[in-house]
C-alpha cells in the first residue's frame, strides 16, 4: 500500500465558483485505521466546504489531541492548522477567533477531548458563543491509547476488551443547548448525505455550532454490546427530519409537503430547509429539543439530524462589540495613541 | 522637642480596617508629599481579605531619594483598634504614636519612650456628620488634616489633590476639605505643631511621575498594540488587565461606532487564558496574559507548546508568596525558576525583570516586539511590591517614530517568491524560522502547527534525526535572544573594587542604598541589575571580576543563583545568596547588615551557609 497520493487530478473535475475543485480542499492521507468514521467525517467537511465555495485559507482548523485532533491533517491542506494541547483547543479556538472575526473556524474534538480533559473548556466555549464549528467525533472511547471508556459511553456498553461501563455517559448535544448554543446537532459518520448539509449550515451559522458526529473506533468499540458500533448505531438512528442547506445565491428546488417544512434564513441570507419526520420537535425551540432528547433517549434510540438551531443568538464579537476590521489587521496607527497621549498621562500622575 | 528638626526623612504607617475608605485618604497623604518635591515611597500591607481585618499603608519620605522600604517606625497613626497593641508597639523609641482617644488608652498601652498624640476622631466624626458612612470615611481625612499640621505640609497642596480626585464629583470637594480642615484645626489648637520630624518643600522628583507598576503594564500592552487580553483574577495580577481596560476605554474605543478595537476575555481559569492568548498570537494578533505562581503552573502546559510550536505570547506573572493557598497579598520573587524553565521537556523562556513602573512600561512594549521577533513566549517578571505599590518613576516616553518588530513574517507577495515555503527551516541561521498567518494566500504558506512532530517544512514526523535538529536550532534561537534582551545594568565605582552585588526587579532600590550605606562605611561594592534572561556575557563577566560576589533575592532558595549556575556554569561557592522571603518588600539595612556579617566571618560562606532572612 502506498502512503502517496496521486498528484494528478483529472482535468475534467468539478469545480466550484471560485474555480477550485475537490482536490484543494483534501490534505495528506489520513494515518488512522481503515474504516475509521473519522475518515467520512473528513470527507463530508471537504465536500461541505467544497461545495459551498469557501476559500480554503479562510479556514483555520483547530484540535486538541487523540485520534480525532489528528483529522485536521487529513482535510484542507490549504488551511493552517493546530494540533494545540489535550481538551484545550476551545480555548486556542476563542483566541484565534477573537484575532480574526472573518475566518471561518473549525474546531474537531473527540468524546475524551471534550467530555473529560477539555470539558470545562468546551462548556465556557459554547457559553462565550464562539463562532466556530465544533465537531466532536464521539466513538465512546480513547483510541489512542487503546480503547479505555470514554466519558460518552452508555451505561452497559462493552467494550472489545470485555469491560462494561458502569458509569452514566455524558450527552454534549444536551449540555450545550443547556448552556445555551445557538446550533446543535448530531449526526452518524455513516450518513453522508445528512452529515454534509448539517455542515454546510453549521459553518453559515454565526456563533458557536456543536455537531455530536457518532463516529464508531473500528479497533475498539465496533463489537457487538457496544452502543457506539456501526450496527447499533445504524440499528437506533432516528433523525429529526430531511435537511437542506441551500446558499444564499441558489434557488430552492427541493419540495416539501406543506404543513411540515420549516425554513429557517441564516444571517449571510443562506437558508435552511427542513422537513420534520416527527411533529414533537420543533428545532426552533429549545425546551421542545430538550424534550425530544430525552424522549428519545429514554426509548433507547438515537435522535440524529439539526436539534436546535437559533439565528438570533449573539456571538462572541456581537456580545463584545468588537470592531468589523479583525483586530489582527489593525495597524500601528489605528493601535499606538502616540507619544502626546502619554505626556498627559503622565501629567495626572504627578 | 528636639532643637534640630529632621527633615524629610521619616517612615508613617497607617494602621486601619480593611474596607473603610482608608486607602484613598492614605494615598492623598503620599501624594502630597510628592507634589512638594520629596520623594516618597508608599508600600500597601494589606491582608487577603476584603473587609474588617487589619491593613496597613506605610510611607516612606525620603529626602536621599532612597526608595526601598526602612524598618524603624517614626510615625504611627492608629485607626484600628484591633491591632493596637501590635501598633503601639511596631513605634521606634522617640517616635509617635498618633490614636482616637474619644476613649481613653488602655493602660497596658503605655510606653514611655514614645510621644502619644491623641485626636478625638470618633468624637469630631459624631458631632459633625450624621450618616454613619460619613463617620467612618472622613474620619480618613481627619487624621490627614491633622498630619498636614503636624508635618507641615502645605495645605493648598492638599486642597488640590482633593479637587483634581474628586473631578466630576465636585459636591464632594467642600466636605472632603473641610474634614481636613478640622483636622488641621484640631491639631493646631492642641500640639505644638509642627513636629521635631517635618516635611519641608524641595524640588527633588523634578518631571517624575508617582505610578503602581500594574498600571504602566497594561498601559505598556495599550502602546505595544496589544489587542487581545485573555486572564482569569488573580491577586496580584487582577489590575494589569484593569489599567488595560481602563485605557482601552479611553483609547481604543472607535468614537463614531463604539465598537471597539481589543477584545478582553475573563477566561475560565488560567489554562483557557494562554489557550487563548497563544491562539489569538498563532492568528496574528498581539495578545498577552497576566497572572501570578499558581496561574503560571496552570499554564505550564500550554507554554511548552508554545515554546516547541514556536507561537508568540506574553506572559506577566506579578509575583506573590507562594503556593495556592498562600499569601497571595504578599511580595516575593519566587516564581523565577517556575517561570524560566516552565513545562515538560526541554523549555527555557525569555524573561525580562522591571525594577520600576517606567520599565514596566517600556519592557511590556519590548515584550511584544521580542516574542515576535522570536516567536516564543515571553515572561515579564513583576511582584506585588512592583504591581501594586505606587513608586516615584521617571516620567513614561514613546518615540513616536518606533515601529512594532513583528519578526519574520512571510506576506502573499513574499509567499508567491519563495520556491518552497518551510515553516521551521532555518534560512537565516539565526535560529528563527518564518511564519505565516491564517489566511495570508489561497494555496501557499499554510501548515499545521504541532508540539516537535515535525520537520522543516512542518511535516508529520517522528524521526530521531528531525526531533534532534529541531531542538539544536531552539538552542541556536536562545543564543540569538542573548543579544536582543535588555541589558543588564551596571553601577560601578570609580575606584576598583573586589566585591560584587547582583540583584533584580524590586531589590533594587535597597540594593542601590546598602551600597551607598556600605560606601559610608568604607565597604566599596559595586552593583549589576539583572534585568533578562537569558544572560549576556556581562554577567559572566562581572562574576568573574569580582572576589566576592552577592546575589540578592526575595525567596528562601536562591532561585536566581540555580539559574545563573546552570546557564553559566558559574561555581555555586562564587555567589553568596542574601535571601529574604517572609513577603514584606526586603530593606537596605537587611542588605547591608548580611553583606558586612559575611565579609567579617573569616570564611565567606559557601553554598549551604546562606543568610537567611526575616525583618
Amino acid at each position: 500500500m502506498t502512503y502517496l497520493r496521486p498528484a494528478f487530478a483529472h482535468p475534467d473535475l468539478p469545480r466550484n465558483e471560485l474555480g477550485y475543485t475537490r482536490k484543494d480542499y483534501e490534505s495528506a492521507l489520513s494515518t488512522l485505521c481503515a474504516g475509521c468514521g473519522h475518515d467520512s467525517i473528513s470527507a463530508a467537511v471537504v465536500q461541505a466546504c467544497h461545495e459551498t465555495s469557501i476559500e480554503p485559507h479562510k479556514v483555520a482548523k483547530v484540535s486538541g489531541i487523540g485520534c480525532s485532533s489528528k483529522t485536521p491533517t487529513y482535510f484542507l491542506g490549504n488551511s493552517h492548522g493546530f494540533n494545540s494541547v489535550h481538551g484545550r483547543m476551545p480555548s486556542v479556538a476563542t483566541g484565534a477567533a477573537a484575532a480574526n472575526r472573518e475566518l471561518t473556524y473549525i474546531g474537531v474534538s473527540g468524546d475524551g477531548d471534550s467530555a473529560s480533559i477539555g470539558i470545562g473548556q468546551f462548556a465556557h466555549a459554547v457559553r462565550r458563543n464562539v463562532n466556530m464549528l465544533y465537531l466532536v467525533e464521539n466513538n465512546g472511547c480513547y483510541g489512542l491509547t487503546k480503547g479505555q471508556d470514554s466519558a460518552t459511553a452508555e451505561v452497559g456498553s462493552r467494550s472489545k476488551a470485555g469491560s462494561v461501563n458502569q458509569l452514566a455517559p455524558i450527552d454534549l448535544v444536551s449540555m450545550a443547548l443547556e448552556l445555551g448554543a445557538g446550533f446543535v446537532a448530531r449526526s452518524f459518520s455513516g450518513d453522508k448525505a445528512q452529515l454534509v448539509p448539517l455542515i454546510k449550515a453549521a459553518i453559515a451559522h454565526r456563533g458557536f455550532a456543536l455537531i455530536d458526529v457518532i463516529s464508531p473506533c473500528v479497533t475498539f468499540n465496533n463489537n457487538p454490546g457496544s452502543t457506539k458500533s456501526y450496527d447499533y448505531v445504524r440499528e437506533h438512528m432516528n433523525t429529526t427530519g430531511h435537511f437542506d442547506f441551500v446558499p444564499m445565491h441558489q434557488e430552492i428546488t427541493a419540495q416539501y409537503p406543506p404543513g411540515s417544512s420549516k425554513e429557517v434564513t441564516l444571517h449571510d441570507g443562506s437558508s435552511v430547509h427542513l422537513h420534520k419526520l416527527d411533529d414533537t420537535i420543533d428545532p426552533l425551540d429549545r425546551r421542545s429539543a430538550l424534550h425530544a432528547l430525552q424522549e428519545y433517549k429514554a426509548s433507547g434510540k438515537i435522535l440524529t439530524g439539526l436539534i436546535f438551531m437559533d439565528e438570533d443568538s449573539q456571538d462572541m464579537h456581537q456580545v463584545m462589540n468588537t470592531c468589523n476590521k479583525p483586530l489582527n489587521q489593525l495597524t500601528q496607527s489605528d493601535l499606538c495613541p502616540g507619544n502626546r497621549v502619554l505626556q498627559d498621562i503622565n501629567d495626572s500622575l504627578r | 522637642m528636639s532643637a534640630s528638626p529632621i527633615v524629610n526623612d521619616l517612615v508613617i504607617r497607617f494602621a486601619n480596617v480593611n474596607g473603610t475608605g482608608s486607602a484613598s485618604a492614605n494615598g492623598l497623604f503620599a501624594k502630597a508629599v510628592f507634589r512638594m518635591g520629596i520623594p516618597v515611597s508608599p508600600k500597601n500591607i494589606f491582608p487577603s481579605n476584603i473587609q474588617g481585618l487589619p491593613t496597613w499603608y506605610e510611607v516612606r519620605v525620603s529626602e536621599k531619594g532612597y526608595l526601598g522600604r526602612r524598618e524603624g517606625l517614626d510615625i504611627v497613626v492608629s485607626v484600628n483598634p484591633q491591632s493596637m497593641p501590635q501598633d503601639v508597639r511596631s513605634v521606634r523609641e522617640e517616635g509617635y504614636f498618633l490614636y482616637d482617644n474619644t476613649k481613653p488608652l488602655d493602660i497596658r498601652l503605655q510606653r514611655n519612650d514614645i510621644h502619644y498624640i491623641g485626636l478625638p476622631l470618633t468624637r469630631i466624626c459624631l458631632a459633625e456628620y450624621r450618616d454613619p458612612r460619613q463617620r467612618l470615611l472622613f474620619k480618613n481625612m481627619i487624621y490627614i488634616g491633622a498630619l498636614a499640621a503636624l508635618l507641615d505640609i502645605d495645605f493648598s497642596v492638599l486642597k488640590n489633590l482633593v479637587q483634581d480626585q474628586f473631578q466630576g464629583k465636585e459636591k464632594l470637594i467642600a466636605p472632603n476639605i473641610h474634614a481636613l480642615e478640622l483636622g488641621c484645626q484640631y491639631a493646631l489648637e492642641h500640639f505644638d505643631c509642627p513636629l521635631g520630624l517635618r516635611l519641608e518643600k524641595r524640588d527633588l522628583v523634578g518631571d517624575r511621575i508617582l505610578m503602581d507598576g500594574n498600571a504602566a503594564v497594561g498601559l505598556g500592552a495599550i502602546y505595544a498594540g496589544a489587542t487581545v487580553a485573555a486572564w482569569y483574577p488573580i491577586t496580584p495580577s487582577t489590575s494589569v488587565v484593569d489599567s488595560f481596560d481602563k485605557y482601552c476605554k479611553r483609547l481604543r474605543i472607535d468614537a463614531g461606532s463604539g465598537a471597539r478595537k481589543y477584545a478582553i476575555i475573563q477566561a475560565e481559569d488560567e489554562l483557557a487564558a494562554m489557550g487563548m492568548v497563544i491562539g489569538a498570537s498563532w492568528n496574528g494578533a498581539r495578545a498577552f496574559t497576566a497572572t501570578s505562581g499558581p496561574g503560571v503552573s496552570l499554564m505550564s502546559e500550554f507554554l511548552g507548546l508554545a515554546y516547541f510550536a514556536e507561537v508568540p505570547a506574553v506572559l506577566v506573572d506579578v509575583q506573590r508568596a507562594g503556593p495556592s493557598t498562600g499569601m497571595p497579598t504578599r511580595t516575593q520573587q519566587s516564581d523565577i525558576l517556575a517561570a524560566a524553565y516552565a513545562s515538560h521537556g526541554d523549555t527555557r523562556h525569555v524573561l525580562l525583570i522591571p525594577a520600576t513602573p517606567k520599565e514596566c512600561f517600556d519592557m511590556m512594549a519590548e515584550a511584544f516586539d521580542l516574542a515576535e521577533r522570536l516567536q516564543t513566549p515571553v515572561i515579564l517578571l513583576s511582584d506585588l511590591d512592583l504591581g501594586m505599590n505606587d513608586h516615584v518613576c521617571d516620567p513614561l516616553s514613546w518615540p513616536d517614530d518606533r515601529v512594532y518588530d513583528r519578526g519574520k513574517v512571510l506576506d502573499a507577495e513574499q509567499l508567491d517568491e519563495l520556491e518552497r515555503y518551510g515553516r521551521y527551516l532555518d534560512v537565516d541561521e539565526d535560529g528563527i524560522c518564518y511564519r505565516t498567518i491564517p489566511g495570508a494566500h489561497p494555496t501557499r504558506g499554510a501548515f499545521f502547527t504541532r508540539g516537535s512532530s515535525k520537520n522543516e517544512f512542518a511535516i508529520y514526523t517522528e524521526s530521531d534525526e528531525d526531533y534532534a535538529k529541531n531542538m539544536d536550532r531552539l538552542v541556536r534561537k536562545w543564543n540569538t535572544a542573548k543579544s536582543m534582551v535588555p541589558e543588564p545594568i551596571f553601577y560601578p565605582r570609580s575606584e576598583p573594587c573586589r566585591i560584587g552585588v547582583i540583584f533584580f526587579g524590586t531589590s533594587t532600590a535597597s540594593t542601590l542604598e546598602a551600597i551607598e550605606r556600605l560606601a559610608e562605611e568604607s565597604i566599596r561594592v559595586e552593583g549589576l541589575r539583572l534585568r533578562a534572561v537569558p544572560f549576556s556575557e556581562d554577567v559572566e563577566r562581572f562574576i568573574e571580576e569580582h572576589e566576592e560576589v552577592f546575589l540578592v533575592e526575595q525567596n528562601r532558595d536562591a532561585q536566581m543563583r540555580t539559574l545563573l549556575v546552570n546557564e553559566l556554569g558559574v561555581n555555586p561557592q562564587r555567589l553568596h545568596a542574601i535571601l529574604h522571603y517572609d513577603g514584606m518588600p526586603i530593606t537596605a539595612r537587611f542588605i547591608q547588615q548580611t553583606i558586612q556579617s559575611q565579609l567579617a566571618s573569616a570564611d565567606t560562606p559557601a553554598m549551604d551557609q546562606v543568610a537567611e532572612g526575616g525583618r
